[in-house]
């Protein structure tokens, strides 16, 4: 292909170039199928007396279902089966807890309240798809519409509905502790205190659909051997089988499923809502039943990748080397959980981006509302933070006056640098990336910069973990009993401090020689939260790297007065991210507070009156947005809604 | 409900089917004929996915009455390949990265055909006209586009009809 070039002096000493199909172009083994539309799509299954089956869909965006009345439907000619939720024979079920993450919190037929439009009700099973339309028309399910809330920083306030009542603080629970996914390296608040610059902003995508040219769907047939054969265009096929047996109450060995011809999927044929119910209608009627999504409900009901709204807040000197960067994000799950719980888990290992960041905290929700449930979408979890974080970049380059490219190679990781998440960053290419997008854009960067590399100038200190402040703030329920509101990390001093601790920092040698992951912090699923007992800081062995400062900074200082001159990278030398930074504070001690042992086992429960900052009584009761409109102005709502900025 | 006959050729190949009042040809060539090669991305008109030549001309099987191609003949993607010899579009459509699901490709072949019948000598703005009906979610056109200028070149060039 001509639009791909292949730098093959790049990493040359790293890469093997005698590989026999890395590098070049291969053809797809089902290209021949494609080219002469053989390729067997799910629905390209003939099966003679087929089924078809559609779904009653809830009108509302949240409402308790008082009455379902499927007589009329039953009568229709050509009706076979109404399936009505109690025939679900497991009607409760969360995607990932085929991995164990998460409680169960959706069901396939939802019978007592809905929490989205288009959530599914009833399924109608017919001899044509025109009959299966009609009879879902003539099913009658009558609603008590409840509040709804369609923001996510709405739906954390204390009078806010319950969105899913598996989760009534409407957030995902984090390690059966949290409220949200906290990432914590580094002192962020000493060092926004201390940098020259605070750079802000707030960044928000919105639900994109995938909209494959093939609409998800399954069709579902008896074998002769007491197993079901499902035919089915899922992209996760063990996902969609694990699914369906658990569901069905049946073993995994009688279900018989047969994909891997995918007309286009994008991560939004991974939730496996159709094979259960196409297997559950087979297994009803006996016959072979096709459930498959039509283009609207594929809009509609089909999951996005969900709307993510992130604020960051650096601390950049002069110079242009970034020495905080602390994240608030909000994940709009949609009702229910399927995959955004652990996109921000994702997410959150790849804070603070491709940089190398001394200090970086992050607080990331995963939001209950009542808008379509969120799933997978090309590098989800990743992409939308990205988005603002590369945005972001280019703030911080106008505010101190950089080059936006050379900005990016000063902070870029280097092999061997210590990420926020308690990994060595190997194998690093930013730099070069830099490099060959300025050559190809005709952009000048400075020569200094055109000879940086990540093979040089990483490690070494900038290896180290440095001592770490850990704050219990956003225990489950907290927020919603009105005992917390603020979410961005810095702003949580005061509370956070009653049970803080902090984590010794860790030398480059013991951090490279060692396995990383067990030095703090669980690994996989908790970047920077400490294990269950926490132990006050001892004076630090080595010298640390940021010296703690009295606690209760301000989180909002202006920059300090030119005192000491920060320390200017040497262009062409490593970027000396961690020269310390201009203080009059005391040598490394304890903070007072935090030398307190922290009760872990035994949280300090927080009294409403802790904070004053965090006692906003619900003087008026909760309205929902209705209708839901963009650009109205309310009370306290986040400038955000639906992409629009409010003015 | 009533049947109403229908006789057509289908790549060449007479047919006689008895079709549902209403029913659309998209439904008809894939449940009735059996020919599997359009696809259903839409039912509206939207996607093109489902796009068969219809004397010649690119029509939208999905919208297309099944009664009302009595007499007509019918391409399909199906058809296009002369026994194990693909067509020229097919066979660049193959080295060129042209497909990479391949569920848009039966309906993008056709509308290609149809356009090199027209105009073998298109420019790439009236190419990208040609296939403007319909979407690819995968590629990003650019290589469908340049596929087919090339099979363009090749059929003018006359290696293959």
């Amino acid at each position: 292909m001509s639009s791909i070039e292949f730098r093959k002096e790049l990493f040359a000493d790293e890469r093997d170039d005698d590989l026999n199909e890395v590098g070049k172009p291969t053809q797809r083994q089902d290209i021949l199928g494609h080219v002469t539309g053989r390729s067997p799509f799910f629905d390209d299954h003939l099966f003679d007396g087929l089924l078809h089956l559609k779904c009653v869909r809830s009108s509302h965006h949240h409402a308790n279902i008082t009455s379902i009345n499927t007589s009329a439907a039953e009568t229709m000619p050509g009706v076979v089966r109404i399936i009505k939720p109690e025939d679900v024979p497991v009607n409760l079920n969360t995607m990932l807890s085929i991995i164990g993450f998460g409680k169960d919190d959706e069901a396939l037929l939802q019978g007592r309240k809905v929490a989205y439009k288009g959530e599914t009700i009833v399924a109608v099973v017919a001899e044509t798809e025109l009959q299966a339309r009609n009879a879902v028309k003539a099913v009658q399910v009558e609603y008590e519409v409840l509040p709804h809330v369609l923001d996510v920083e709405e739906a954390l306030k204390p009078e806010a509905p319950v969105v899913n009542a598996t989760y009534p603080n409407n957030t995902f629970d984090y390690h059966d502790q949290y409220d949200h996914q906290k990432l914590r390296f580094g002192d962020t608040q000493k060092a926004l205190a201390g940098a020259d610059h605070i750079v802000e902003g707030e960044y928000q995508m919105s639900p994109i659909e995938q909209a494959p040219t093939e609409t998800c769907g399954a069709i579902a047939a008896p074998e002769t051997n007491d197993r079901y054969v499902c035919y089915t265009s899922t992209q996760a096929l063990f996902f969609s089988l694990g699914i369906s047996a658990k569901l069905l109450d049946t073993p995994s060995g009688r279900l018989h499923f047969i994909g891997g011809t995918v007309g286009g999927g994008f991560g939004g044929k991974v939730d496996s809502l159709h094979e259960p119910l196409a297997l559950l209608g087979c297994m009803l009627t006996g016959k072979p039943v096709k459930y498959n999504f039509d283009r609207a409900e594929e809009m509609q009901v089909g999951a996005p990748r969900g709307a993510e709204r992130w604020r960051i807040r650096d601390g950049v000197m002069n110079d242009g080397r970034i020495v905080a960067r602390e994240f608030t994000g909000f994940f709009d799950s949609g009702a229910y959980t399927r995959l955004s719980s652990y996109a921000i888990v994702k997410g959150t290992g790849h804070l603070p981006g491709p940089y190398t960041i001394p200090n970086v905290s992050s607080n990331v929700y995963c939001v209950y509302t009542n808008r379509t449930p969120a799933t997978a979408m090309r590098g989800f979890g990743i992409t939308g933070v990205d988005f603002a974080i590369e945005t972001h970049m280019d703030k911080v380059a106008e505010k101190v006056g950089m080059n936006p490219i050379e900005l990016r190679i000063l902070n870029a990781y280097r092999d061997g640098d210590m990420k926020a998440h308690r990994r060595l960053a190997k194998n690093c290419a930013l730099i070069e990336s830099c490099q060959v997008a300025a050559q190809k854009a005709d952009w000048a960067i400075r020569p200094e910069f055109a000879a940086m590399s990540s093979l040089r100038d990483g490690g070494g200190p900038r290896a180290e973990i440095p001592q770490t402040i850990i704050d219990t703030e956003g225990r489950i329920g907290d927020r919603k009993r009105g005992a917390a509101s603020d979410t961005a990390p810095s702003k949580n001093g005061t509370l956070s401090t009653k049970a803080a601790s902090t984590i010794a920092p860790v030398s480059a040698s013991q951090a490279m020689g060692q396995d990383v992951k067990n030095i703090a912090g669980k690994p996989n699923l908790m970047p920077g939260v400490m294990p269950d007992a926490p132990q006050p800081s001892p004076l630090p062995a080595v010298q640390p790297v940021a010296p703690p400062a009295p606690q209760s900074a301000p989180p909002h200082v202006p920059p300090p007065a030119p005192g000491p001159a920060p320390a200017i990278a040497t262009p062409a030398s490593a970027p000396s991210l961690y020269q310390p930074l201009p203080q009059s504070s005391p040598p490394p001690a304890p903070p007072a507070d935090s030398a307190t042992p922290p009760t872990p086992e035994a949280p300090t429960p927080i009294s409403p009156g802790a904070s004053p900052s965090a006692a906003t009584p619900a003087t008026e009761p909760y309205r929902p947005s209705e209708p839901f409109s963009r650009g109205t102005r309310r009370p306290g709502a986040s400038p955000f809604v639906s992409g629009t900025r409010r003015r | 409900m009533a049947k109403t006959p229908v006789q057509f050729t289908l790549n060449g190949t007479h047919r006689a089917h008895f079709v549902d009042g209403g029913a659309n040809l998209l439904d008809v060539l894939r449940r009735e004929v059996g020919d599997l090669s359009p696809k259903y991305g839409c039912g509206q008109g939207t996607c093109g996915t489902c796009t068969v030549l219809i004397n010649g001309e690119p029509h939208l099987s999905c919208l297309t009455l099944a009664e009302s191609v009595e007499g007509k003949s019918l391409e399909t993607t199906s058809g296009m390949a002369n026994g194990p010899d693909l067509h020229p579009l097919q066979r660049i459509f193959m080295e060129s990265f042209a497909a990479q699901c391949g569920y848009c490709t039966p309906g993008m072949l056709m509308a290609a055909k149809a356009l090199l019948a027209g105009n073998p000598n298109p420019t790439r703005e009236e190419v990208i006209e040609g296939i403007s009906g319909n979407i690819c979610r995968c590629t990003g056109y650019e290589p469908i586009i340049d596929a087919i200028l090339q099979a363009a070149v090749e059929l003018r060039s006359g290696r293959v009809a």
